[in-house]
């Protein structure tokens, strides 16, 4: 990382082909906060998973906001095996973006700042928290029961650094 | 690596007021865009218009919003955000951030914004709206429209470009 520099690409992925798993690994500690941006759809399943250190324990919970152009609505789900960044089918073309802070740190769990764009779905904003004090290295963006994402999705995790 | 986030281009508006800010030839070699807007309305009226490539046609978009008393869902044929009407407080502008991934791909362009007014006083609205441009041409050009006709002096917008590689 250049001093002072900040907003930094760490990885991205556009998928050639259908895809199942896209994984970021060897997370650098070097940054402050991740944000992370996906663009695309998915081929085959409906839902977009998300694990930090390939921890499938029951350790992730959410408290969702959403509105599927009727009702405004919220959610909560507790001890999940993963967080779930969308709402409604990944069939529809959408973004979806969510930002950690404070990912490299070994003291304190980690939450997450979601939000997901689904313009023929749902529209919202989530409050992730993952259950572990371990410093974010790894982080696996997965098709829920085994479904694909499509060819062309992209998948992009940036680095911002506080100082 | 390079850093990315960078300013293309930033708009004033001026004691005049402006019909529209328009961001032409915007350049192929970033990734994706934002959208930064504190915007004014001299009309009754408080919201904008987002377009790509000055089209008026092939936009959705599902809206959750709060008015500080009740939190609802609607969907529009259009991408619409808020700013402050002219029956607002004196001096206050409503804010917005637009995100645009992939606006050089040959896909549909999904849009994902956050808007907000606030008043002290009268209703005011806080907005997340996922957008869709259904459209596969690259975007070349952004257009900031206000629904009531005139950006008032001192609306801002900017945009930036951001690179991901």
């Amino acid at each position: 990382m250049a001093a002072g520099a900040t907003y930094e690409p760490i990885s991205t992925t556009t998928l050639g082909s259908n895809t199942n798993t896209v994984s970021f690994t060897s997370i650098s500690s070097a940054y402050t906060d991740l944000i992370f941006v996906f663009e695309g759809t998915m081929s085959s399943g409906t839902d977009m998973m998300v694990q930090f250190n390939s921890d499938t324990a029951t350790n992730y919970s959410s408290t969702r906001l959403y509105g599927n152009g009727t009702s405004a609505l919220s959610t909560r789900q507790t001890s999940d095996t993963a967080f779930y960044p969308a709402i409604g089918s990944l069939a529809n073309r959408q973004s979806i973006i969510f930002q950690v802070m404070n990912y490299s740190n070994a003291t304190t769990y980690k939450t997450v700042l979601n939000r997901a764009n689904n313009p023929a779905g749902f529209v919202g904003a989530h409050a992730k928290l993952w259950r572990s004090t371990a410093a974010i290295t790894r982080i696996d963006i997965i098709g829920a029961s085994s479904g694909n994402f499509a060819t062309g999705s992209t998948f992009t995790l940036y680095g911002i650094a506080a100082a | 690596m390079a850093t990315t986030y960078k300013k293309i281009a930033s708009v004033t508006v001026g004691s005049g007021g402006a019909s529209s800010i328009d961001f032409s030839s915007v350049p192929s070699t970033y990734t994706d865009l934002v959208i930064k807007v504190s915007a004014r309305d001299t009309t009754a009226n408080g919201e904008f218009y987002l377009r790509f490539n000055s089209s008026t046609t092939n936009y959705s978009d599902r809206w959750l919003y709060g008015t500080g008393t009740a939190a609802s869902s609607t969907t529009n044929t259009k991408l619409d955000f808020f700013l402050a009407s002219s029956g607002y407080t004196a001096n206050t502008f409503g804010n917005t951030e637009i995100y645009v991934p992939n606006y050089t791909s040959s896909n549909y362009k999904s849009v994902s914004g956050d808007s907000v007014q606030e008043n002290n006083a009268t209703a005011s609205y806080t907005l997340l709206e996922a957008g869709l441009w259904s459209d596969t041409a690259a975007i070349t050009s952004v257009n900031l429209i206000p629904a009531g006709g005139t950006f008032a002096q001192y609306s801002t917008a900017t945009l930036y470009g951001i690179k991901n590689s």
